[in-house]
């Protein structure tokens, strides 16, 4: 097997880069407000959640006494129910997620750093994190966080395709799933996994982050549009002629990943690199928590 | 006209069109473009099938560029100098004459700039005014003739007679620029083929418009004039100005009309309507603006209307009218004076220029004793015989104050029924006679005279006898006038002199009515005229140099063909008659100068050479960034890229090159005057005032650095119309007499200077302002002050701040030391507290000190830091000196510590030091 001559730079690259990645991404979380935790019903858990009048078939067991004897009736403590999610992330690794307008970062960067901060709000809720296409199961713990942002530089090094073509097909089941990427490739993919997904009782979001220019096609003149990776090229003798098209085919192309997250009972939503991370972030997480 | 240092560049335009063909088949280059989204583009067809070629006005640009650059490096030069024939000599012609005084000074550069290159070109050069007599000339060295050049001026005449010149021509090859004047020359044509033969010739006129003024006559009480214009340049108008002394003698501008041109007109009349009082002083008019002697005209006596008052003894009832005497008088005088008729009481007060007594014998003792006043104040008595005058006693036995001769008894009549005689003819005039070269009739005849008593003055006073050698009039000066006798009357009774058109000359030569100016040949031949006053070329009046009389004759020829060399234009006068030789002749065209074909004619003033190299490339760059933003634009890279911006900052500093030395005196002067304490001073205009107000306060500031903390840089001059005053903490004014009061800004300026906590020491430089009377520069000072926000001021109080803010002084000396000072007055309510030896004076510094003691001429000091002036004597003027640097450090102290001193907090150290 031969590697990219230049790997071994770009991982060690990463690997200074993906720390302060981290932190930043401990920096975003820490602007979510926590407390909204649990399940909010009733279940398996530690923490209190309330009492109620001892029913027929209640076992006994379960009375609690110290409350039961400041009334005469019997009353039950039931606590919240806490059962771990497995959240599964895929951040797209291709080409096109490198794309980026002028002075702002590539989109590849949002993605990750949405990702890794979402993981952070997470972990700390008690769920358990994996990534997609790695052999190591979700798990929980603040150690995961390391093992998540290592199998992220291992994505890095690994050589990336202009669009990405194969996403995961295997899922935890009844887990959750968290998809970004921005979806400009062929979305056969994308169906084939939801389909899997939706057979595997998985929920999950899509998470399409654009740069601005993307959105707006702020492009003129003579030009010859290439891909990130090459292997796509458009030559047109007036771009501004295109733009109007272009955004056309934008908006439906989101209105199809709408409808394919609503078929698959997934959310979807945009982001855009021009704009502050943190409603992405609390969109995300709040969608996770969602009842489903 | 443009020209091409190297022409065969151009040859490369020729590349142009295949250029053309190579830039359509070029299209602007495709960006690469970088694009995520490039797989939503997949299968868009462009819209419009854009042609592959480049548009056509992008090519246009592109070409201009280009065939900008070309032209460029072919070096073009707007209007060129014409290269000279090298070699020959070269003669400078000036006409010189009045018509050249207008624009001389260009006539000078022209002259100079072909001298200049003349000498670069190693050219030996002569010239020559052709106003001049022709003289033989010598080619020198070019620079020997800027000294003559300079030394050139107008000349009060035109050229005459320039076929003279041309034989005085030297031999030989030249060429010849002639400056000309625009106006023809007698000869002129002969003149330029002479020069012709000898070389080429360049002639040079100026185009601005000549004005020339006729000379003045008159008529019904107006004043007409002809103005005269060279070029028929459209409308226009020109004032004629009428000049003369006011009656305290002091030359103004009497009156002004307005003559206005029509599209063609060459000519327009200017008509004064003049009192005779206005009139009589007027002594010349002029085109105002034009300096020109042929733009003045000279009124002489032509304007001046003598009142001249006819008395006769009351008449006896109804006699005829021809055989009143003073008919023939009134006849001969009507036209050119005004005329009074009336008793002698009723005309005296009048003050008439002459008084005429027809036969008047008898008067009242009163009436002559007045009527003798008058005579010596300058009168002209101008008195007939007649039967009364015979029949009197009066001058018989001793000479009459009022005649010029002592009488004979009786009168003598010839030729009449009683006698033996003939009646006798008049005798010749005299050379010494008034009346010489005026021919007399010989039909002329006397019939009846009175006899005069010979004596010793007789033939001295006699100024035309009958050819028997008696006296037919005489005259005798008395005072600064004088006293005429006709021995025969006024009316023709005893002699044919009043119906002959001698009575009217001869009125003229004794002034009586004097038309001199307008008067014929025969008036004026004969005469010696001497200059009063001649006209130069620049229309001003001048003192007759080394110029002798002139024989009227050559006058006469002077008037009609205009002033020479030999006679200049100018006011000759002859015994009370003035004459004006003006530089125009009467009713002389002006014609304008006509060359032949092939004379190259230039103006004056040749635009510039200029270079254009530079001003094409620049235009070749502009377009070329141009076409850069045209470019970005066609590929869509126009934004608000760097590139873009890139270009629109080349483009911004090509056209604004100058702005970033923006940096302007107003600026370094600010910046100078805020480096440091500078102590100013307001500049008077007056050099040495202000040079000695530098060097004082130069060492004022000397002074403070050596015994201070204060350390002043140079003092700086302030002009208080221009410049900025917020800087300097200290203003000294030195008030000169004849200072020029500060405009309304000025004030504003200063006012807020004051208000805002400057200082300004007026120094009147007189000793003591407050003295006897106002001194000139006091009355400058209040007529400066009293625009000036003062508060009211005081004499400086025992216990005013300045008199122990740095040193204890009670006297203030400069250069004078009597002179005290004034404060802003002390506030009414300050009061003296016990035990304190000065009152609580803490608010108010002064804003202003005014003294006259000349502080600045005490301070002054030369560069190498001495005393410039003296002040006093001995040790006493050092002292006196000391105490004057202690005033100033006191004062600036003062201004830059306001009332600190004052401050009780020091009252015991300075207690101490006071002793007491």
């Amino acid at each position: 097997m031969t590697l990219a001559p230049d790997l071994r730079a770009r991982a060690e690259a990463l690997g200074q880069t993906l720390p302060p990645l981290l932190a930043a991404a401990e920096h975003l979380a820490a602007t979510v407000t926590l407390g909204e935790h649990g399940r909010r019903r009733p279940g398996m858990g530690d923490d209190f959640w309330q009492y109620r009048p001892a029913r027929a078939g209640d076992a006994l067991r379960l009375i609690d006494w110290r409350r039961s004897a400041r009334s005469d009736q019997a009353f039950v403590q039931e606590r919240e129910w806490q059962a771990a999610q497995s959240v599964v992330f895929w951040v797209d690794p291709a080409q096109s997620m490198d794309f980026a307008g002028s002075t702002r970062a590539p989109k590849s960067d949002r993605a990750r750093l949405l990702a890794l901060a979402l993981a952070v709000l997470l972990l700390r809720a008690g769920e358990r994190v994996g990534l997609a296409g790695h052999p190591q199961p979700p798990r929980a713990g603040k150690g995961q966080m390391l093992r998540l942002v290592e199998a992220m530089a291992a994505d890095l090094t690994a050589p990336a395709q202009d669009y990405a073509a194969a996403l995961p097909l295997d899922f935890v089941r009844q887990g959750r799933a968290v998809f970004i990427s921005d979806f400009l490739g062929d979305l056969s993919g994308l169906e084939r996994s939801l389909s899997q997904a939706a057979a595997s009782g998985v929920k999950g979001l899509l998470l399409q982050v654009l740069d601005p220019d993307e959105e707006a096609f702020p492009f003129d003149g003579r030009t010859v549009f290439v891909s990130m990776g090459g292997s796509l090229a458009h030559e047109t003798k007036s771009a501004g002629d295109l733009r109007g098209r272009y955004l056309a085919r934008l908006v439906e192309r989101k209105a199809r990943l709408a409808d394919l997250a609503q078929a698959a009972g997934w959310v979807y939503a945009a982001h855009h690199t021009g704009q502050s991370a943190t409603p992405a972030l609390l969109w995300a997480y709040r969608a996770l928590q969602g009842g489903w | 006209m443009v020209g091409f240092a190297s022409p065969l560049l151009l040859i490369g335009l020729l590349a142009l069109p295949l250029l053309w063909i190579l830039l359509r088949a070029v299209p602007p280059a495709a960006i690469r473009r970088r694009f995520a989204g490039v797989a939503l583009l997949l299968g868009l067809e462009d819209k419009a099938q854009q042609a592959d070629k480049t548009p056509w006005w992008l090519l246009v640009l592109r070409m201009l560029a280009l065939a900008a650059v070309i032209v460029a490096f072919a070096g073009p030069v707007l209007n060129p100098k014409l290269v000279p024939q090298p070699a020959d000599p070269l003669l400078i012609i000036v006409d010189g004459g009045w018509a050249d005084a207008y624009d001389w000074p260009q006539r000078q550069a022209k002259a100079v700039s072909l001298l200049d290159r003349a000498a670069l070109d190693g050219r030996a050069v002569a010239l020559a005014q052709l106003t001049d007599a022709p003289q033989a000339l010598v080619f020198k060295a070019a620079a020997d003739g800027r000294g003559r050049l300079a030394a050139m001026a107008p000349q009060g005449w035109q050229p005459q007679d320039l076929a003279l010149w041309g034989a005085a021509l030297p031999a030989g090859r030249f060429e010849t620029a002639w400056i000309s004047d625009g106006l023809a020359h007698s000869g002129q044509a002969e003149l330029l083929a002479s020069l012709q033969s000898r070389g080429r010739v360049n002639v040079f006129e100026s185009d601005h418009s000549l004005y020339v003024l006729g000379p003045a006559s008159q008529a019904n009480g107006k004043v007409t004039l002809t103005v005269q214009r060279l070029a028929q340049g459209g409308p226009a108008s020109v004032e004629v100005i009428a000049r003369g002394p006011d009656p305290a003698g002091v030359e103004r501008d009497l009156a002004r009309v307005k003559v206005t041109f029509g599209p063609k007109d060459t000519a327009a009349p200017a008509e004064l309507d003049l009192p005779a009082e206005l009139r009589n002083r007027v002594t010349r008019f002029a085109v105002d603006g034009q300096r020109s002697a042929g733009a003045v005209t000279l009124a002489g006596d032509s304007l001046k209307r003598r009142k001249v008052a006819l008395v006769a003894e009351a008449a006896e009832g109804e006699a005829m009218q021809l055989l009143s005497p003073l008919h023939y008088l009134r006849q001969a005088m009507n036209a050119s004076t005004d005329v009074l008729t009336g008793g002698l009481a009723d005309v005296l007060p009048t003050n008439p220029d002459v008084i005429v007594l027809a036969d008047v014998a008898q008067m009242p003792p009163a009436q002559a004793d007045a009527l003798q006043a008058w005579v010596k104040k300058g009168g002209l008595l101008l008195r007939f015989a007649g039967p009364r005058l015979a029949g009197s006693d009066m001058a018989r036995l001793a000479e009459d104050p009022l005649m010029p001769v002592t009488l004979r008894q009786g009168g003598l009549t010839s030729g009449g029924a009683m006698s033996w005689g003939a009646p006798k003819a008049l005798a010749a005039f005299g050379q010494s006679s008034p009346f010489h070269g005026l021919t007399v009739p010989s039909d002329l005849k006397a019939r009846t005279q009175v006899l005069a008593q010979p004596d010793a003055d007789l033939p001295a006073r006699t100024l035309a006898a009958l050819d028997d050698g008696t006296p037919l009039v005489t005259r005798k000066a008395l005072g600064q006038g004088q006293v005429v006798l006709f021995h025969v009357t006024a009316n023709a009774e005893w002699s044919d002199l009043p119906l002959s058109g001698l009575f009217v000359q001869i009125l003229e030569r004794l002034a009586v009515s004097a038309t001199a100016g307008s008067a014929g040949a025969d008036v004026l031949a004969g005469l010696v005229w001497t200059p009063d006053h001649i006209l130069n070329g620049w229309g001003d009046l001048a003192d007759p140099t080394a110029l002798a009389g002139l024989a009227g004759e050559a006058l006469v020829a002077a008037l009609q063909n205009g002033p020479s060399a030999k006679v200049p234009a100018g006011v000759y006068r002859h015994d009370g008659m003035g004459v004006a030789l003006n530089a125009v002749p009467m009713d002389q065209p002006l014609v304008k100068a006509t060359w032949p074909v092939g004379v190259v004619v230039q103006g004056l003033t040749l635009p510039a050479e200029i270079a254009l190299k530079g001003p094409v490339l620049a235009l070749a760059l502009i377009l070329l960034l141009l076409d850069a933003l045209a470019t970005l634009a066609l590929s869509g890279r126009l934004g608000f890229g760097r590139s873009t911006g890139a270009v629109l900052l080349a483009l911004a500093l090509l056209v604004h090159p100058q702005d970033a030395k923006a940096d302007d005196a107003a600026d370094q002067r600010a910046i100078a005057a805020t480096q440091g304490v500078v102590l100013a001073y307001v500049m008077t205009g007056d050099a040495e005032v202000d040079a000695t107000s530098a060097a004082g306060l130069q060492g004022v500031s000397d002074q403070l650095i050596y015994r201070t903390a204060i350390e002043p840089l140079s003092p700086m001059g302030v002009d208080v119309e221009t410049d900025e005053l917020v800087f300097f903490p200290f203003l000294y004014w030195p008030i000169t007499a004849d200072a020029a009061t500060p405009s309304a800004a000025a004030y504003d300026k200063l006012n807020h200077y004051l208000r805002s906590g400057g200082m300004i020491l007026f120094d009147t430089r007189d000793a003591d302002m407050a003295g006897a009377g106002p001194t000139p520069e006091g009355q400058a000072l209040q007529r400066i002050a009293q625009g000036l926000d003062i508060p009211p001021l005081a004499p400086l109080p025992d216990d005013h701040v300045l008199t122990r803010s740095f040193y204890l002084l009670q006297a203030f000396p400069g250069r004078f030391v009597e002179g005290g000072l004034w404060v802003e007055a002390p506030p009414p309510d300050a009061a003296k507290t016990d035990g304190m030896p000065f009152r609580n004076l803490n608010d108010g510094v002064t804003p202003v000190v005014i003294g006259g003691n000349d502080w600045a001429s005490a301070w002054a000091v030369d560069e190498e830091g001495w005393p410039l002036l003296p002040v006093g004597r001995g040790a006493a003027g050092d002292q006196q000196r000391e105490y004057a640097y202690r005033f100033g450090i006191n004062l600036i102290m003062y201004v830059l510590t306001g009332n600190y001193k004052s401050d009780q907090v020091h009252v015991p150290a300075l207690l101490e030091r006071l002793g007491k």
